[in-house]
């Protein structure tokens, strides 16, 4: 086995969308811990790490990874890695801009532990304004956060810092 | 991460994983219930994480459907304060914040201390959680006790109501994570060495349990090794 991220599986895995942000792939997600591929080309285990411990998507990011392997591979495996945790340091910047434009905050620093401070959008995804706040510390994911913008008043989530 | 480990107890895995699973079903009670839309979604992540970092750990001790769903009330191991019933919204938000301050000490020194690999990489992950729930529950107790005059009524309500309950969470870590809390809240903690109630190691649980593994355990028992 060997670990390379030009690998066939990994070119596939880049079109694997996260079902609740489907404008980021599970490689933009930073979830993609390793890609090992069989010498003769036939075997992939691919070694995942959930983001958030209760996710209701983790399920359904490794069947759809599983699935969209099959297609090439004769034998797949899905493996789970807990540690290190996963963090949002890992979204690539290429998933920052798509966040961006998809109407997403993208998380705003690095994090720090212990993470009382999850940070703050750094501009509102729509009119690009600064001046934005807070409306509720939980949204419709358990990555996100309910924000509003100031000046032009629209709502939008946040990508919380983890 | 403060002392954490230093006067800590670190509880069993089985604790632990009771403890989350419990607390999370009683948090789920609120959905469609709570008094904002933004409160009902809030309540609801809690719960799912907490269910995550439940599943998390039982997996490391057995077939977790078996173990959530087919154990008698006293085989849990949960701490009792997680089974009671929510009461008003001060209960359960006080309850939050004394079980999110017990998980603040527990999940660090858990992780420093397993030589289970597996119960090391729910504890990371759950550091993160738990410090996102403690933000959300200290802000709801502060601003409850040190709100209007009714919100304060019913905070040192469900400060009578839960202290007793503290015995199988509290260490000298704990009251120094919640006094400050207490204390902004304009809420007076009441003693240290007050009298607790019976603690859920030795199987011990309130008649509330029995009542919520019914309804918990329910389809399960119904429809055995039923799938999705």
């Amino acid at each position: 086995m060997t670990a390379t991220t030009t690998s066939r599986a990994w070119t596939i895995l880049a079109d694997v969308p996260d079902p609740e942000i489907p404008v980021l792939s599970v490689i933009d997600l930073g979830i993609v811990r390793a890609v090992e591929e069989s010498t003769d080309g036939t075997a992939v285990t691919v070694t995942l790490t959930p983001t958030y411990s209760g996710c209701p998507a983790t399920e359904v990011i490794a069947h759809d990874v599983r699935a969209a392997l099959e297609a090439s591979y004769e034998t797949v495996e899905v493996k789970t890695q807990l540690s290190p945790a996963w963090t949002t340091d890992w979204l690539s910047d290429e998933a920052h801009e798509k966040l961006n434009t998809f109407g997403i905050a993208p998380p705003a620093g690095r994090t720090t532990l212990p993470l009382l401070d999850v940070g703050t959008p750094q501009a509102c995804p729509h009119c690009g304004s600064g001046n934005v706040e807070e409306l509720a510390g939980f949204g419709s994911t358990p990555c996100k956060a309910l924000w509003r913008c100031v000046s032009c008043r629209e709502p939008f989530d946040y990508m919380k810092r983890h | 991460m403060k002392s954490a480990t230093s006067n800590v107890r670190v509880p069993s895995v089985d604790v632990l994983a009771d403890g989350c699973l419990i607390l999370s079903h009683r948090l789920s009670e609120w959905m469609s219930n709570a008094a904002t839309m933004e409160e009902d979604v809030a309540l609801g992540n809690i719960a799912l994480d907490l269910l995550g970092q439940a599943r998390g750990l039982l997996q490391t001790l057995g077939d977790e459907d078996q173990l959530a769903y087919f154990r008698e009330p006293q085989e849990f191991r949960n701490p009792v304060i997680c089974e009671l019933p929510n009461g008003d919204f001060a209960v359960t938000m006080l309850r939050q914040l004394f079980v999110d301050a017990w998980l603040s000490l527990v999940w660090p020194a858990l992780a420093a201390t397993t030589d289970d690999e597996r119960v090391r990489g729910v504890a990371e992950k759950a550091i993160k959680e738990n410090a996102y729930h403690l933000r959300h529950s200290s802000a709801w107790v502060s601003r409850l006790g040190d709100g209007t005059e009714e919100s304060h009524r019913r905070m040192v309500g469900a400060m009578d109501a839960l202290w007793s309950y503290r015995g199988d969470i509290a260490s000298d870590a704990w009251y120094d994570v919640t006094e400050p809390v207490l204390s902004e809240a304009t809420l007076t903690m009441p003693p240290r060495d007050a009298w607790t109630q019976r603690s859920s190691a030795d199987g011990w649980h309130s008649e509330h349990l029995g009542y919520l593994l019914a309804e918990m355990q329910s389809l399960a028992r119904a429809h055995p090794g039923a799938q999705w």
